[in-house]
């Protein structure tokens, strides 16, 4: 009965289309990191473990781009939740134009990456920029930096624009989570002397961790694909000191070193399948209990 | 409470505080797409003298955008409509009939969520496929990687379908086609359009498959005609700027009509818990 009112058939040509130009490059990434796949010969020989030994046997390059790659990922998850909680506590109640801030907050979001990118290459100009204007105009002279091309602040910078973009939308799924506490338990809390740290560790997180594991989540996956923050901002310089796997894989690309480059993608794709399939358990028996 | 005076004055203004750190870097650019070359060098928030409105002609022009904005609005709209069409399916199907297979593939699309793609080995696909360099290859690329995320959120949302609909309709004789076109489509309508805005927004924004697989520049969409003409007109920042404003206004318009789609759709499955 259930498979003639609902054949399989409906869902194939999604299969397809999906396996095709999504996992089947995935899988097939996996067995030419083992090859000098490039583009200068059409033969293709296998070379073994030669590609991931360079990435992992030391080649500080290859190894600096899986570092930058996690310290990306780990700085945005810590600092999007953090300061996205801090400002959904803020803006949650007490706040006049609440909509109106809401539409403003989360409005970097939406801007396409690329474009924000250039619009932080002008605001974080050494000269001309928004960013040091500002800071010479209120006498903060010493604060101003090359951002983007001082060795120490360059990865800062692509993180903090990152932040700059992803932090509204942290914020709103937070904000949402803290509107679905019953506030009575604050009162209860308040009668027997509860402090403003107290309320927030004993009432406040303990309840909001299902927002919570969603945005580090989304954080998570979002920090270790990050490509065009990157790209666009630096370009991975100065030298490779901000290059992450995506940038790198497609610096690899462009040179015609097709094998190292997906011995990179395929690395990230092994140890995002890896973590994507516990979380998208989770995932999908919370849709099922509905 | 002694502070009661004093907290909510200083809760609004760190909130019109954020609020401007949000909108000034979009603001800065607005205002200098109407200045002059030199005002603009400087890239401050001060007012243009007199607006120059010929930035965006001369831009049009320049960057060839009336091509890249249709070429945008074609992978844009092609990928939102395969992708919408070809989600709602498989997730209506794998959603009514839970066999262990079809939660299995199920399971399968929505892993998608969490798998980056492999650009390198993806463009080998693209060759085998005689889809390099040309437009279906696009949309379908951009439509199967909107794939997961969008059945996801329709396979929860016929959860809450009531199957009596379903049954109403085979007792009235539908087919199973006309059954999901005439009946269960409509009921989808809220998560169609939260799912099409999403996609639509996240096509018109991707950068990262055009470069790698258009080298054509009659085939760009605004994302990288816009980032080839920051390369080329660099010192014009008032160009630029312009050319900023045109690639970003249609997602904002679309923000400012559908913000209640939009946050509903990023923040669903997050607070159900």
């Amino acid at each position: 009965m259930n498979r003639a009112v609902y054949p399989f058939y409906f869902g194939v040509a999604t299969l397809v289309v999906y396996s095709i130009f999504f996992v089947v490059p995935g899988i097939m990434g996996i067995y030419y990191s083992f090859t000098d796949w490039n583009s200068y010969t059409d033969e293709i020989h296998f070379v073994g473990f030669d590609n991931l030994a360079k990435i992992f046997s030391g080649e500080a390059k290859y190894l600096s781009y899986i570092e930058n790659t996690l310290v990306f990922t780990i700085s945005t998850v810590v600092l999007k939740t953090a300061l996205g909680l801090l400002f959904a506590i803020m803006l949650n109640d007490g706040i006049r134009a609440k909509g109106f801030h809401r539409v403003m907050l989360f409005m970097p979001s939406i801007v396409p990456m690329l474009v924000v990118g250039l619009i932080f290459k002008s605001v974080l100009n050494p000269a001309t920029g928004l960013l040091n204007e500002s800071l010479r105009a209120i006498g903060l002279d010493f604060m101003t930096q090359k951002w983007l091309t001082d060795l120490n602040w360059a990865f800062k910078s692509i993180i903090a624009v990152d932040i700059w973009k992803g932090v509204g939308y942290i914020m709103i799924i937070l904000l949402a989570g803290l509107q679905s506490i019953d506030k009575t338990y604050y009162e209860a809390a308040a009668i027997d002397g509860a402090n403003f740290w107290q309320k927030l560790m004993r009432i406040t997180i303990p309840l909001i961790i299902p927002a919570l594991v969603v945005t580090t989540v989304l954080n998570l996956l979002h920090g270790l694909k990050v490509f065009e923050a990157v790209y666009v901002l630096t370009n991975g310089g100065p030298g490779y000191a901000t290059d992450v796997m995506y940038t790198a894989i497609f610096k690899e690309f462009s040179t015609g070193n097709y094998g190292m480059g997906t011995a990179l993608s395929s690395v990230l794709f092994v140890v995002m399948t890896v973590l994507g399939y516990f979380v998208i358990r989770l995932m999908s028996r919370e849709g099922n209990e509905r | 409470m002694m502070n009661r005076g004093i907290l909510p004055v200083l809760r609004n203004s760190i909130a019109w505080i954020l609020s401007a750190i949000m909108f000034i870097p979009l603001l800065l650019v607005f205002v200098n797409s109407f200045k002059t070359r030199a005002e603009a060098n400087g890239m401050n928030m001060s007012l243009p003298k007199a607006f120059q409105w010929s930035n965006y002609s001369i831009v049009i022009e320049e960057g060839k955008l009336i091509q890249s904005f249709f070429n945008s609005l074609l992978y844009a709209c092609g990928a939102t409509v395969g992708s919408i069409l070809l989600a709602s399916l498989a997730a209506y199907v794998f959603s009514r009939n839970r066999t262990r297979l079809n939660k299995a593939m199920y399971f399968y699309l929505i892993m998608g969520i969490a798998m980056p793609t492999n650009f390198v080995t993806l463009m080998k696909v693209m060759q085998w496929t005689h889809l390099i360099n040309t437009q279906t290859g696009i949309i379908l690329m951009l439509a199967a990687s909107s794939i997961p995320f969008s059945v996801f959120l329709i396979y929860g949302f016929v959860g809450g379908v009531p199957r009596e609909l379903d049954e109403a309709g085979i007792v009235d004789g539908c087919s199973p086609v006309r059954l999901f076109v005439s009946v269960v489509m409509p009921m989808l309508t809220p998560v169609l359009v939260t799912v099409a805005i999403l996609n639509f927004m996240g096509s018109w924004s991707d950068f990262i498959h055009p470069l790698y697989f258009l080298n054509n520049s009659d085939k760009w969409p605004m994302t990288l005609a816009v980032y080839n003409f920051f390369g080329r007109f660099q010192v014009n920042w008032n160009l630029v700027s312009a050319d900023i404003v045109l690639t970003t206004l249609p997602v904002i318009v679309i923000y400012l009509l559908g913000q209640r789609f939009i946050i509903s759709g990023m923040t669903a499955g997050s607070v159900k818990g």
